[in-house]
């Protein structure tokens, strides 16, 4: 089997993208002071990527784990963490 | 009840929040089951397999409507080591029959099943709606908010699943740290029913479970897992939160060359990736358990931290069902009281330790401790491998005695007779 990326795995998947509101929203000044960044390989999507020294986040693809939250060291200030509004987000046709 | 006040508000349908909708409504309350997502079971994934006996107490014979897909006879755990392996592997045709001992199973279809039950024992669903928080009066939790809208209820089950916004919300959960979780991530994978027979050695609709334990998590707390459905199989693996972050090791990477390792490979060759799909596994048990019950607020399932790691048995949606049928009779018993405070409430956690739930968390509650030696996923692994190859492997060279060849082996893996002596009894004890 040839090996996929994480864009053709989330690719796979059903998103019903909220074009309206973030459910997860980072507050940039405290992410570039962070110098370990363990959202940027945790995250299971691979949504925090390191664009230089700045954190580049899409939340179209979260899997809604929770990971990136509970591995920041400083989730209470760096990130709004809430599930996306109803209805929208994931929707695993298996699960 | 008044026109615009509910008995139960249940946060979440899952198989927590839609076991306690399905009893309570069952009993005649009015029941509101609230899903987030557009539909129950469309926000939930597992590994793969639910020990039948909680929710065959609740529905009997609940296999013969449920949408389930394999009972498992078939166990197999599999050491890793490079091109070696060394599996154990067990069957029991027995576990074929009813009552089945536990099913495979995908959340998707499963939980709406579950939540159709509630409905029709007369709970109404509501989805599409994401709950923001619980709504306090003079400190006693009376309904919920979300978004606009709020929703008074006699009281409030949160069934919101690991990372429970209402247990922390309403005060009872400070939340968890990195080290009291585990990253899962999987993918199904579309396979033939012919092919899942032959590959994994099971007659019809038999199902099998094979976890993996060593160089597929790259000796992080962790193991893989491969369950077969009826026309796909389960692949993934769950790695403890805190190794991932330090060790910066890519999930999606880890699972997809898991795929490639020689002894994974040969039983997907030819399937296709259907879904990917990740989630938070609460593995600190007694210890990340929030306050289970507060005034006009009661906590069930993940939300409440109930999950069993045992490396070989790893346990969730039967805890699930069972708090929830807890919660229900708590609920039951607060009402006929007419007292939905925090004392009132109170008997569920006389309930839950009636039932196997805390006996169960409680009798292993040393599990979690003994699964952080990293030994487990190292020297062990390696260990056996290395052993059990060398004891197939003639090649002309002088005897060596089993036990000659097992003093060896310790000695190469750098683990001291007394470590591994030790580790077997703190291993026996706990597990």
């Amino acid at each position: 089997m040839k090996r996929l990326s994480i864009e053709q795995l989330l690719g796979i998947d059903k998103f019903a993208v909220d074009g309206d509101e973030a459910h997860i929203v980072l507050d940039e000044a405290v992410c570039s002071r962070c110098s370990s960044k363990p959202c940027t390989f945790a995250c299971p999507a691979g949504l925090y990527t390191l664009k230089v020294r700045e954190i580049v986040f899409d939340y179209a693809g979260c899997l809604e784990c929770g990971t990136c939250r509970v591995v920041c060291p400083k989730a209470s200030v760096a990130m709004k963490w809430k599930y996306p509004r109803g209805g929208f987000g994931i929707n695993f046709r298996y699960g | 009840m008044a026109e615009d006040k509910f008995h139960a508000i249940i946060v979440g349908a899952g198989p927590a929040g839609s076991t306690a909708a399905y009893l309570l409504a069952r009993e005649g309350l009015d029941v509101l089951l609230i899903e987030k997502g557009s539909a129950p079971g469309s926000k939930n994934m597992f590994g793969g397999r639910m020990y039948s006996h909680a929710l065959h107490r609740i529905i009997p014979n609940f296999w013969e409507e449920a949408p389930v897909e394999r009972p498992v006879t078939r166990e197999i755990i599999t050491f890793l080591n490079g091109g070696k392996s060394v599996s154990l592997n067990c069957q029991d045709v027995s576990w074929a029959k009813p009552p089945y001992h536990s099913f495979t199973l995908l959340r998707a279809e499963f939980d709406a099943w579950l939540a159709s039950k509630a409905e029709e024992a007369g709970a109404i669903l509501a989805t599409n709606v994401r709950v923001d928080a619980p709504l306090k009066e003079k400190g006693k939790v009376v309904g919920i908010r979300a978004g606009e809208d709020e929703m008074l209820a006699d009281v409030v089950i949160a069934a919101d699943g690991v990372n429970s916004i209402l247990a922390q919300q309403s005060g009872l959960s400070k939340g968890f740290t990195a080290g009291q979780v585990a990253t899962g991530a999987k993918e199904v994978i579309e396979l033939p029913a012919e092919t899942i027979r032959q590959r994994f050695q099971v007659e019809g609709e038999q199902g099998a479970v094979q976890l993996f334990v060593g160089d597929c998590t790259r000796g992080l707390r962790g193991a893989g897992f491969l369950y077969t459905n009826k026309n796909s199989v389960s692949l993934g693996l769950v790695i403890g939160t805190a190794a991932l972050a330090q060790c910066r090791v890519k999930m999606s990477e880890a699972v997809e060359e898991f795929k490639e390792n020689p002894h994974v490979t040969p039983l997907i060759e030819g399937g296709q990736v259907a879904e990917y799909s990740a989630h938070l596994v609460p593995e600190a048990g007694l210890g990340m358990q929030p306050q289970l019950f507060g005034d006009g607020i009661l906590v069930v399932g993940d939300a409440a931290g109930f999950s069993l790691n045992l490396g070989y048995i790893v346990r969730g949606m039967d805890f699930a069902i069972e708090s929830g049928a807890a919660a229900a009779k708590a609920v039951w018993k607060a009402k006929v009281r007419k007292d939905f405070s925090r004392q009132g409430l109170s008997p569920y956690h006389a309930f839950l330790k009636e039932s196997f739930v805390m006996r169960d968390l409680e009798a292993y509650r040393s599990a979690q401790h003994f699964m952080e030696n990293e030994r487990l996923f190292n020297e062990y692994p390696r260990l056996i491998t290395e052993l059990v190859s060398k004891l197939f492997r003639v090649d002309g060279t002088p005897p060596v005695h089993v036990l000659a060849k097992v003093m060896s082996e310790v000695k190469q893996q750098q683990v001291s007779m007394f470590q591994l002596a030790r580790d077997s009894w703190k291993g026996a004890k706990s597990l």
